[in-house]
Formats: structure tokens, sequence, C-alpha cells
């Protein structure tokens, strides 16, 4: 699904990723660790394509076609998708016109009543209803914009999901909403609905995503198949999420300095 | 309720004009008593260099409550349009002045406006120029004589290359109680904007508040914002906030993050900065707008 060779991303001149490779398969969700500054957002941002984050060298592909290089609305819609972690506020748009837009694939959309409706359902199951008509992402509590990100994606519906941090500044009780919104964005934890087996259903739908978290919890929500530390651009380690997480909260990061190359 | 001018439909090269003058006919939400006379409201030039000079009175009796939509344009690319407008706004009167301005290429408008409101009255002005002619300065003044009179100012101006946009709102504030706002969103696209605004605060306890947002989009554009306040006696309070920047780049990716095309995301980016959804235009027009908008950012 997403695979990145030997990444080396330059922020305003200055090395941020050295060299970076790892490759998330299809229907696989991959967790990120590493402390803050070690360059995990921006291997995200990097994916994405933003401007500020110089590719140098290395490669980011897409069901192995080479995106590194393409613009960013490209990208998602080649199926990539990504949950910003502090998303800026845009005056004059309203947060119900970008759903309906995400939904309607990047395009804006004409006097669609169902589309309305659509939208409507969403922002209800998402517990965004109250701010559907704000300007985006303006006034929004940490929970909320974290609530409104997963709404956008989806309604954006993408294939393979990058998500920075979804439980940071979100109390406890909205993580689980959280996790349970990003189970039903990667098609996971599906219900039994008598016709198809659960296997079936697991195999129909095959979401991918690369989910940086700082303090692990969304991990008690979400089952991930891989986990990486990062540490100052490198990746330190590989191996089970849960695992790693242990490590690090029992000895902290400073003992994964010792693997950085 | 009276309209006279010198167009009808068929000679209006815009479908806007068309609309306004729907949109007169059928607004109506008025009040007894009432008794307005309104002169020309829609203007149109047919010939090349000629010379249109207007004078239109506005009155909204005692009580009142009046809305205008008024539009100018040209089927000519040259000439000169002179107008003088004199808006009175009687006690516990309400008038909403919607004028929208699209002018040929080689037109100069300078119109010439006051407006005074009288106790508990309300004036309040949409102004949009959505192709300002080779050359357009205007300086309405709204003096608020009668105790909690109040005066609102909304212009969306778009300035296109080889164009001079230099226009302003002022608001004397001479009676107990009143209150003023004045705000102008202007994107410049090559021309040069100037502005303007000022709140003149002549005694105690009036409030006002003055904004002047300007977005730069071209190498060749220039935008000026002059905010002027003037307080006159204690206890007042007026502030005003300006800016002039560009299109934020990290709003343009995120819409893009979402699948926006660049283009379609400016766009949306501009419009709403414009700000027009609180302006309440008639769908018809305010799909113009979006279109002029749209187009500009192309040829940008």
């Amino acid at each position: 699904m997403l695979k990145i060779e030997n990444l080396h991303v330059e922020i305003k001149g200055r090395e941020i990723l050295h060299g970076i490779s790892l490759e998330v398969p299809d229907g696989e969700v991959h967790a990120l660790l590493g402390p803050n500054g070690s360059g995990k957002s921006t291997l995200l941002m990097a994916a994405m394509g933003f401007s500020g984050y110089a590719v140098t060298k290395g490669r980011v592909l897409l069901d192995g076609k080479d995106i590194t290089h393409i613009p960013i609305n490209e990208r998602a819609r080649a199926g990539l998708g990504i949950a910003f972690q502090r998303p800026p506020i845009v005056k004059g748009i309203k947060t119900k016109h970008l759903v309906a837009i995400c939904m309607n694939n990047g395009k804006i959309p004409g006097q669609d009543t169902s589309m309305r409706k659509d939208v409507e359902i969403l922002a209800e199951d998402m517990h965004c209803r109250p701010f559907l008509d704000r300007e985006l992402n303006s006034g929004l509590s940490g929970g909320e914009m974290k609530r409104s990100e997963l709404m956008q994606l989806l309604a954006q519906d993408p294939r393979m999901v990058l998500l920075d941090e979804p439980e940071s500044g979100v109390d406890i009780e909205n993580i689980a909403l959280l996790g349970k919104a990003i189970n039903r964005l990667l098609g996971r934890n599906p219900e039994p609905n008598g016709k198809e087996s659960l296997k079936e259903k697991r195999i129909q739908r095959r979401r991918s995503a690369l989910i940086i978290t700082h303090t692990g919890h969304i991990l008690n929500y979400l089952f991930s198949d891989r986990g990486y530390v990062m540490i100052d651009g490198y990746i330190a380690c590989e191996g089970n999420p849960r695992e790693l997480l242990g490590t690090v909260e029992k000895y902290g990061y400073k003992e994964c300095l010792k693997c950085v190359v | 309720m009276v309209i006279t001018g010198n167009t009808s439909e068929k000679h209006c090269p815009m479908k806007a004009i068309s609309m306004i003058f729907q949109m007169v006919t059928s607004y109506g939400r008025y009040r007894a008593p009432i008794r307005c006379f309104l002169f020309r409201p829609c203007l149109y030039m047919s010939e090349e260099g000629s010379v249109q000079q207007v004078h239109n009175i506005v009155v909204a009796e005692n009580g009142s409550d009046l809305n205008v939509l008024t539009g100018c344009t040209s089927g000519s690319s040259s000439g000169t349009h002179l107008g003088n407008s004199e808006f009175y706004v009687k006690k516990g009167a309400t008038l909403h002045f919607t004028m929208i301005h699209a002018w040929g290429e080689e037109v100069e408008t300078l119109p010439r406006t006051a407006v005074i409101v009288e106790e508990g009255g309300t004036f309040i002005s949409d102004y949009i120029s959505m192709q300002p002619g080779k050359k357009i300065k205007m300086y309405p003044a709204a003096y608020l004589k009668g105790p909690g009179a109040t005066a609102r100012f909304n212009s969306v101006l778009v300035g296109l290359p080889g164009t001079l946009v230099d226009i302003g709102s002022k608001v004397y504030l001479q009676a107990e109680g009143t209150r003023a706002e004045v705000i102008s969103r202007t994107v410049s696209l090559g021309g040069e904007i100037i502005a303007r605004g000022r709140l003149v605060g002549e005694v105690p306890g009036v409030k006002a508040h003055l904004e002047c947002k300007g977005l730069l989009l071209h190498p060749e554009g220039k935008i000026l914002a002059i905010p002027e306040l003037e307080g006159r006696a204690v206890d007042l309070e007026m502030t005003h906030e300006a800016a002039v920047g560009k299109i934020d780049k990290e709003e343009v990716e995120y819409l893009m993050a979402r699948g926006m095309s660049k283009e379609d995301a400016i766009s949306a980016i501009v419009r709403g900065f414009l700000n027009v959804e609180i302006l309440g235009l008639p769908a018809k027009l305010k799909q113009d707008l979006d279109e002029i908008v749209s187009e500009s950012n192309k040829a940008s």
C-alpha cells in the first residue's frame, strides 16, 4: 500500500529525516512512536507532499506508484488521507461544506440534497453537529478538532490513512469515541450482520494506516500490526508495537538512542 | 415607493441588473407610514465618452423599513459617471442600501454620498465593486445626528489590473448612544486599492469599529489601508483593525489534502475572505460574484 524508501527530508535547508524506509502493506495499521522532535510529523507531512518538507532523496510509493513529487490533491485522489494534529482555521468556509466536498471526491458539490443528508448523518455519528455550520476549525476544543478531522476523513474514505497523534489533547471519554471512529475508518472490528463472515468482511475492506502516537493511548482502542520507534530522524527500532511501547514506558526513549546508527 | 430609471432589462448587459429590479420590486417588507422616493436606482451608460450626472435622493420616513438594491454599469467602455446621493433616515427608520458596481474598462466613477440618520434610525450600506472601471473614488459620509442612531458599511472590492479603487466610509457619531461599524474586504488581482475609513466620535459614550482587510494576490497590485479614528470626547470606544496579506499556504494545502484542486481551494478561501455571505445577496448575484472570483484567480 504505502512504501517509503530511504527518505531524506529537509525543512528550511536542515535535514530532519535521514533515510527512512518502511512499508505498510494492505490492510495493516502501523504505529510510529518516538519523542517530540524525532521527525514523526515530518514523515507524515512529507508523505502527503506539503510544501516546506523538501524530499532531497528517496521515494514515496502508493500502490507501487511513485508519488514523491505529485501535488497534494492528486495524492488525496489516489487514496491517501491525513488527519492533522492542529488544522488551520479557514475563514468563510463552513465545516459542512468541506465535508460535502470530501464526499464528492474533492469537487464542489451542486445542490444535492441527499449529500446534505449524508453529511448530517455522519456529523451526528461523530458528535460534530454543533459546529457543522461554523467556520472551519474555528473555536474548536482539542476533542472537537480531532472529531472534525476524522469526520472529514470518513467522508473522504481514503485507502491509506495518516494520523498525527489522534489522541493528543483529548480526554479519556473522547479517546474511546475516536478509537471507534478510527476503527470504522479502517474497517476494523466489523460487527456480524448474518450474511458475510467477519473474515470476509475484514478482507473486503482493506484500509491501511500509519499512526503517530506519543503516549500510545490510542493503541488501547485499536489493533496495530507493527510499530516503529523514531529517534532523531532515524528509525531506531521496529517490531510489535505493544512490546515497543512497553519497553519505552519502562526504560524511556533514551535507551533507544543506543540503536541509532 | 417610486422607482424610475433610464434603463430596462433588455438594455442591461448584466443579468445582475435585471435581478436587481426584481429584488427591488419584490423585496417589500414595508411598514406604514412609509413614503420613500428613489430616483434612478439603476444606471446604465450606453455612449462612448459620455458624462453621466445623476442626483439621487432617498428618504426613509419615520418608522419605515426600506431595502434598496441598485446597480450601475455601462455598455460603453469609456465615460464618466458623477453621482450625488443624499440619504435621509428619519426617526426609527431602517434603510438598507445595496449597491453593485460593474463598469467598462475606461469608465471613471466619482460618486459623492452623504447620509443623515436621526434618532433610533439605522443605515446599512452593502457595496460591491466587481469591475471598478479605470478609476473609482468615493468616500461617503454618514452623520449620526439622533440618539441611538446606527450606521454600518460593508464593502467588498475587487481590484483588477489597470484600475484604481479609492473607497472608504466616514461616520460622524454626533449623538448619545450612536454606533457605527465600517468593514471593508479588498482583493487586489493587480489593481491599486486604497481602502479608507474614518470614525469621528464627537460625544461621550459612543462606540464604533473600523476594519480594513486586504488580500494582495498579484505582484503588480497595491493595497493601501488607511483606518482613521478621531476622538473628540471622553469615554468613547473606537477601535480599528487593518491587515494586508496573502493567502495562507497552509490553508490552501489543507483543502488540497481533502482532494480540492489548488484553484478551487484558492477561490474558496478568497470567497470566504470577502465574506459575501453576510451581505445576504440574491442567489443569482452571488453566483455572478463567485464566477468573477474564480475567473480572476485563473487569470492571476
